[in-house]
């Protein structure tokens, strides 16, 4: 092993490395906006992206579609607002939506299509707001994407200082000055014991609720979250709110909310794994000077309740290829089970936001004596496979295209997209993680006595 | 711009894509953004292969905006030189690089003064051509490169073969069914005493391309790739090709007679006679294959004047509708393909055998034509098994674009005459199940017999309270059942009566453990 000081060390690489397209947000987030549209101005490589990667969910009329430019509009002989006038028309004809996002592409970067600029202007001539997120692979990896369209919604929450002009159009002020006033009146009451406070990430709305609820036992009430089930629903934001993310790839959508709305950022390590989620809830709890009850005992139930799949995966290690900035917590929560992770692989690091899971992990290490990993920001797959090699973990947590490759070399895999899309925050879905983490070793178990490992030709070993 | 949410055919550089990582040992670089390696995923996933892709990106990032690719690229190549030993690199333009309008064409010719493999620069447009005319491009491109080279080295002038030869051209990584096709083309010619000379590019060599002259003839199998190299290897070496789709029984006929036509002019100097191969087509159309057969009997004697619309790429569209037309008597009342640049050629071969002929890459106007048209079965791709899902209506997939499950392990080839076979099935299993489907209608399900059953959970002791009621109907149908059970399960082993969210979450938990 590679790995000798005690303090976490920091490495990049080249970027040459395989992860999802950013516009991948869209997939999970028109889910979650129940009442959005996603318009993705891009090209046919981009929609061939979405087709493929999503699969079958677009069989199922779904609330996105894509804005396919043509020649004629890469050379700009048609006009790119009225070509999206055009089809925003036709997307309010046929569903109607409370919110069209428009994800710009690298094409709309490279043309340098005025999105922001001519969002204003048609939302006005359409009466629906339309929101822009440049969710492209020039500048994000993945789950990026999700934080690209959320720091843009940041900036479309109702203030909550100014109760009398809570949306910036008039078409908004129509539609939500009523139930946003009657919210505000209700977290008003709810709201005497601390600040209000708002997190923010997307999670599915059980996983919401859950979280929600970890929280009321310790008396703190939730105002809001962002996003919200609806967009009319989206909460309110000012001097005073208190924020909180719940996972580790939202800098931007932090950095928007502490810098052009004013809120206070509770920087907390993730609510992933019972260690996380203990850990994110003491520190939201000290900011609100409250006193945590029960959490020791609420952790120490939730690992009993693993008891099984840690006995799995005791001792063995694991390596983060690195594609959906989860990977920190992943595996912070892992080093916790007692597994030994050689090398953790990330697109972008940023060390302020994730500040506090960077002290956990590092605390974690000493407290479970093990030396801290490595951590690759863009990384170098190629590289990464040959130092699999050498290490032969009994883990890869990897991407679809290397996979099988290495499943055939007798490296067993786990799908890194499927964190994205499992429920893994709060205390009950601990078990979920484990559940994903060990099947490929259960897996094993299954086949272990079949010799059949080694599924390449040997001369192709290292090809 | 055009709103889409869903193309048939894919991008230009996937169908580069497609030919570099067929042929062995050739690497494709494309200059790209973050996450338009999305191929390997398809290629890892689709084909469960086994290999890493042999496909990697340069980076187009916003420095590479800023300031141009400059040394990236190049060093990219070498890099992969150096690292797997390609006897190619392809770089390949993506969209993205098509606007940015570098001189990759510099760039290869700057990489190839260093390194050992052989550069070249794929020579598609982005924004005018797609997929298939893509591969059918690049396909030709390398064989060109690599003949001329031989050409240059003088390594050319090999004879033909001793015994009647053929190049097998275009099968393909991520093709429909093409390793099924293609073993069942080599077991064909085998039959007939062919050789297989090259099989490109699909496990070929580039270092073999300059043997492909050395075959007697040519032989396309699908109209979209391929097509362009046969021509390019016609005009250059006089050699003949054979581009009739051996699919369903008459055109595999036809398929062998053209060969027998193109042997037959050397066949007298080299072996001395003629070949004929009459009394193998009529012992495999009567005896072998089950399809004649099929035709004759009373189950297909059914589906006369069925109705079916037939919709994919050309070769399986067209070949599919006159297999129903003139082979099982089904009534085609719509045919049709997205492969617009191909139409002609389209209308011209489903002419007589169908009423309408729909030429479009917009899948609701496909939607549109089978819900106005209500066939009995639908022969198209996923996207047509989709809508038959939504109409009720069967379909059976003949083309591309697919899915995993259009990947079978076991064999099933659509050419030859074990083609005709799983042909013949696949369109009597989409029919019986529509007629099964009708029954079933008109009696009301399996079984009309009322099944009465007491509830699991009486509601006497226990109540949801709105809240928890709420959450329960998040659930997904499927597991609602289950995890109210369980819940109340929990409720009552804990003697509460109310059950509120906390209770349902803490259930969900204990019961996990």
């Amino acid at each position: 092993m590679p790995l000798s000081n005690d303090t976490l060390t920091f490495e990049c690489e080249t970027g040459n490395y395989h992860t999802f397209c950013p516009i991948s947000c869209v997939a999970w987030l028109y889910q979650k906006i129940e009442d959005s549209f996603f318009l993705v101005v891009g090209t046919k490589t981009c929609g061939y992206f979405l087709q493929n990667a999503l699969g079958v969910m677009i069989f199922a009329e779904p609330r996105y579609a894509m804005a396919e430019l043509e020649e004629g509009d890469i050379s700009a002989q048609l006009n790119d607002y009225q070509e999206l006038k055009r089809l925003c028309n036709q997307i309010k004809k046929d569903r109607n939506p409370s919110v069209i996002v428009w994800i710009g592409t690298c094409t709309t970067e490279i043309i340098k299509m005025d999105l922001e600029g001519m969002a204003p202007r048609l939302e006005n001539e359409i009466g629906i707001p339309i929101v822009v997120a440049r969710a492209n692979g020039l500048d994000y990896a993945f789950t990026q994407g999700e934080d690209t369209v959320l720091a843009a919604m940041a900036h479309r929450c109702p203030d909550r200082n100014s109760i009398t002009c809570s949306a910036p159009t008039a078409e908004e002020r129509l539609l939500s000055y009523l139930p946003s006033k009657e919210k505000q009146s209700k977290e008003r009451k709810n709201s005497s014991n601390h600040p209000p406070l708002v997190l923010f990430g997307s999670l599915p709305s059980n996983v919401t609720s859950q979280l929600t609820l970890e929280l009321k036992k310790q008396s703190i009430h939730v105002s809001g979250w962002l996003p919200s089930q609806r967009y009319a629903e989206l909460p309110s934001l000012g001097e005073g709110v208190y924020v909180c993310g719940v996972n580790p790839f939202l800098s931007r959508t932090a950095t928007t909310l502490m810098r052009r709305r004013k809120c206070k950022l509770i920087g907390a390590p993730f609510p992933i794994g019972p260690d996380g989620t203990k850990a994110w809830i003491e520190k939201i709890c000290s900011v609100f000077d409250i006193q945590p009850i029960g959490l020791e005992e609420r952790e120490k139930q939730v690992w009993n309740s693993l008891q099984d799949y840690l006995n799995l995966v005791r001792g063995k290690s694991v390596f983060f290829m690195g594609d959906n900035l989860l990977e920190i917590s992943l595996a912070r929560f892992l080093i916790r089970c007692g597994m030994i992770v050689y090398e953790i692989g990330i697109p972008y690091m940023d060390k302020r936001y994730q500040a506090a899971e960077l002290a956990l992990l590092e605390k974690t290490c000493q407290e479970m004596n093990v030396s801290p990993p490595r951590i690759v920001e863009k990384p170098d797959n190629y590289n990464q496979v040959q130092r699999m090699r050498e290490l032969q973990p009994d883990l890869a947590i990897t991407g679809m295209a290397h996979a099988n490759p290495l499943e055939a070399r007798g490296i067993s895999t786990k799908w890194s997209v499927e964190f994205t899309f499992a429920q893994i925050h709060g205390f009950t879905n601990a078990r979920d993680i484990l559940e994903l983490v060990t099947r490929p070793l259960r897996r094993n178990l299954s086949l272990e006595q079949l010799g059949w490992t080694g599924l390449v030709k040997r001369n192709k070993l290292n090809a | 711009m055009k709103i889409a949410y869903w193309m048939y055919a894919g991008p230009a550089h996937i169908g580069t894509l497609r030919v570099a990582s067929s042929f062995k040992n050739v690497h494709a670089i494309m200059h790209a953004p973050l996450g338009d390696d999305y191929f390997n995923v398809m290629r890892s996933m689709l084909e469960r292969e086994r290999d890493f892709t042999p496909v990697t990106a340069s980076i187009v990032d916003r420095h590479v905006l800023a300031r141009g690719s400059q040394e990236k690229v190049v060093e990219n190549i070498t890099r992969k030189d150096k690292e797997e030993r390609p006897d190619l690199i392809v770089l390949t333009p993506t969209c993205t690089s098509s606007i940015l309008q570098e001189d990759l064409q510099n760039f290869v010719d700057r990489a190839a003064m260093t390194s050992q493999s052989d550069v070249i620069l794929a020579d598609v447009n982005h924004y005018r051509v797609n997929e298939l005319q893509a591969a059918d491009r690049t396909l030709e491109q390398v064989v060109r490169y690599y003949l001329d080279k031989a050409h240059r080295q003088e390594s050319l002038n090999q004879p033909i073969t001793e015994v009647p030869s053929v190049n097998i051209i275009g099968m393909f990584t991520l093709g429909f069914h093409n390793q099924h096709d293609c073993r069942e083309l080599k077991r064909l010619l085998q039959d007939l005493g062919i050789k297989v000379n090259e099989v490109i590019p699909e496990g070929g060599s580039v270092e073999n391309l300059r043997n492909l002259p050395k075959a007697w003839l040519n032989l396309v199998p699908y109209r979209e790739v391929g097509l362009m190299t046969a021509l390019y290897l016609e005009k250059e070496f006089g050699m003949p090709y054979v581009a009739t789709t051996p699919m369903g029984i008459v055109d595999t006929a036809k398929c062998i007679r053209e060969i027998q036509h193109h042997i037959n002019k050397w066949a007298p100097i080299l072996l001395g006679k003629l070949v004929d191969y009459e009394e193998y087509i009529d012992q495999q159309t009567r005896f072998v294959s089950q399809a004649a057969w099929f035709s004759r009997s009373i189950d297909c004697q059914n589906l006369t004047g069925k109705k079916a619309v037939v919709f994919g790429d050309t070769t399986h569209a067209a070949a599919m509708t006159k297999i129903l037309a003139r082979e099982m008597g089904v009534y085609v009342v719509c045919a049709g393909t997205y492969c617009k640049h191909d139409a002609e050629w389209f209308k011209d071969q489903v002419q007589g055998f169908c009423d309408e002929v729909l030429i479009t890459d917009d899948h609701t106007e496909v939607g549109d034509m089978i819900a106005r048209v209500e066939p009995s079965a639908i022969f198209g791709s996923q996207m047509e098994r989709h809508i038959g899902k939504r109409l009720d209506i069967p379909c059976g997939v003949i083309s591309a674009p697919v899915h995993i499950q259009n990947f079978p392990l076991g064999y099933r080839p659509f050419l030859g005459y074990e083609g005709t076979n799983q042909i013949a099935d696949l369109v009597y299993n989409s029919f019986t199940l529509g007629m099964e489907d009708h029954l079933l209608e008109i009696f009301g399900g399996h079984d009309t017999k009322e099944v009465i059953t007491k509830a699991l959970s009486t509601d006497s002791d226990l109540t949801w309270d709105t809240e928890s009621q709420a959450e329960l109907s998040k659930i997904p149908g499927f597991v609602r059942g289950k995890i109210k059970r369980n819940t109340e399960k929990f409720a009552r082993q804990n003697g509460m009566s109310k059950i509120t969210v906390e209770v349902m979450y803490a259930a969900k938990e204990a019961l996990n453990a």
